[in-house]
């Protein structure tokens, strides 16, 4: 039971960083490697996002953090998403 | 008819610079010349695919169609000659291209050793995506390798032939790794990392002589007389940028082409940008070389914006650069270092001259046993910090070293209690964060 109950924690806090979190970027610390791409499930182009300093908007991403996880300097980050702040 | 525009060399600086120009004059012309066949490509990446974190066909930023889509014209060419009196400029096969505005973005290529035997097979330098298939080509499990140098590139090398199976053997001429960025811990850090992944140090070791068999190399003599065997040796000594166009065309020289802020030569009509220029910055009257992709990508808007007539000044960011130290993350900030590193002879690639500007400041260290933080307090503001494992901090720090922060509050206490250094500028930044927002 005591499983259950901490996977089920887990679930509600992914569940709501997938509902109010985005994946953001700091530009000015990206190379354009392209592994963020390289990684990214779905198959995402994340690095165009990252040269336009733009937010991973893409209604398919995951928010599952493998970019964030991979990229080996530090560009990107969840962020809430501005409907969430609002 | 529209201005023809002309872009020497195919580095971010050069596409940052045509992207912009074809953005500002859709009907303009704009023509990229470049030697190198590959195009454009990520050269920070290299170290990526060379460690076989990525593969080649993923260095390309740009596909064929985008490109394609942006309407260039493209010359592979090396350009040979520079009038910029007739605004010609000579190509190798004799060509003659015209041009309105001119930008030479032609980059840095790696100082090349001086050592006898330093043209023997085996001996490389990692430039070009050209170079880095020719290293992954002849790195194998087992083979003997030895690379010399410092800065990023050094590390990077040694890290990738390591990564690939080979027995690395790093040759530092001095007592520690990259001395004029890193302070003695920060340098021991890395040197530990390095010796735990495999890789053998030695330092106050320097080569007399690559010694080959049949043109090929063999083993390398140190100046105490060791002889490592290797059947390949790196070198990564620092960079030189490329000036060969720049002197033909008798621009102004120093360590690079000199622009002023607004990236203009001293030629009419030409600009530089990128590794190769060397910028004047009129908040600190120097002039300085940066080797850093964001800094190539800014200059290469800022020139495009003026060459399209609207005089546009580089803003000179606060130097900065993320990279992986073996395997540490660490971002370097601002003025953090200062005297010379006897393994380079030149500025090395993710470098900036400013970076050595430390003027009087006191250092605060944060004794964290695995994670570095080193700030470069001046009397009121930060100058410069290094964030060596734990990445939190590099953002905040970022933003108030490029803001010029007043951090007289937690001045004194930052001076007082280095265990806290961490905690202090976080709660700082959080309220300075907040009160900047309101402001804006």
């Amino acid at each position: 039971m005591t499983f259950v109950a901490r996977s089920l924690t887990l679930d509600l806090i992914r569940a709501e960083v997938l509902a109010t979190g985005q994946v953001v970027a700091d530009s000015v610390r990206c190379v354009q490697c392209g592994i963020c791409s390289y990684n990214c499930p779905i198959g995402l182009d994340v690095r165009a996002y990252v040269w336009c300093s733009a937010a991973i908007e893409d209604s398919r991403c995951l928010t599952c953090g493998q970019c964030i996880a991979r990229c080996p300097r530090g560009v990107l980050r969840f962020a809430p998403t501005d409907r969430s702040r609002a | 008819m529209g201005l023809r525009y002309v872009i020497v060399g195919a580095g971010v600086a050069g596409i940052a610079a045509a992207e912009s120009l074809r953005t500002r004059e859709p009907s303009a012309s704009v023509t990229v010349v470049t030697d190198d066949p590959a195009g454009f490509y990520s050269r920070p990446g290299l170290a990526y695919y060379l460690s076989g974190l990525i593969p080649e066909t993923q260095l390309f930023p740009r596909s064929p169609a985008e490109l394609r889509a942006l309407g260039l014209t493209w010359v592979q060419a090396r350009a040979d000659a520079l009038d910029p009196r007739t605004h010609r400029l000579t190509l190798a096969d004799g060509q003659i291209l015209a041009y309105d505005k001119l930008l030479l973005a032609t980059g840095a290529r790696a100082a090349l050793p001086d050592f006898p035997g330093s043209d023997l097979d085996g001996i490389v330098t990692l430039d070009s995506l050209a170079d880095t298939r020719g290293i992954v080509r002849r790195a194998r499990q087992g083979l003997q390798a030895v690379v010399v140098g410092g800065g990023i590139t050094a590390l990077e090398i040694a890290e990738g032939l390591n990564a690939r199976g080979c027995r690395v053997h790093y040759m530092l001429r001095g007592a520690r790794y990259w001395a004029n960025v890193l302070d003695p811990d920060e340098s021991q850090l890395v040197e530990d990392h390095l010796r735990a992944t495999g890789i053998i140090l030695h330092h106050h070791s320097q080569i007399r002589e690559a010694i080959g068999k049949r043109g090929r190399l063999v083993a390398v003599e140190t100046m105490t007389g060791e002889r490592i065997p290797c059947e390949l040796l790196a070198v990564a000594i620092g960079t030189h940028p490329r000036l060969d166009l720049a002197q033909s065309g008798r621009l102004k020289l120093d360590r690079g082409i000199l622009t002023d802020a607004y990236l203009k030569t001293s030629a009419e009509d030409v600009l530089a940008a990128g590794d190769v220029a060397q910028v004047y910055n009129e908040v600190t009257g120097k002039a300085t070389l940066d080797t850093l992709w964001a800094t190539a990508r800014a200059h290469g808007e800022a020139a495009a914006a003026t060459m399209a007539g609207i005089p546009t000044p580089y803003r000179s960011a606060v130097a900065q650069n993320v990279t992986l130290l073996a395997g540490i993350p660490t971002t370097i900030i601002g003025s953090v270092g200062g005297g010379e590193d006897a393994d380079l002879v030149a500025i090395a690639r993710g470098d900036s001259e400013t970076w050595r500007m430390a003027a009087s400041a006191w250092v605060v260290v944060d004794p964290h046993p695995v994670n570095r933080l080193r700030l470069m307090l001046g009397e009121q503001t930060l100058k410069g910090a290094l964030v060596m494992g734990d990445q939190t901090l590099s953002r905040p720090l970022q933003r108030l070293i490029a803001a010029n922060a007043d951090l007289t509050p937690i001045r004194q206490a930052l001076l007082a209690d280095k265990s806290a250094v961490a905690d202090l500028i976080m709660s700082f930044y959080a309220e300075w964060e907040q009160s900047h927002a309101d402001k804006r």
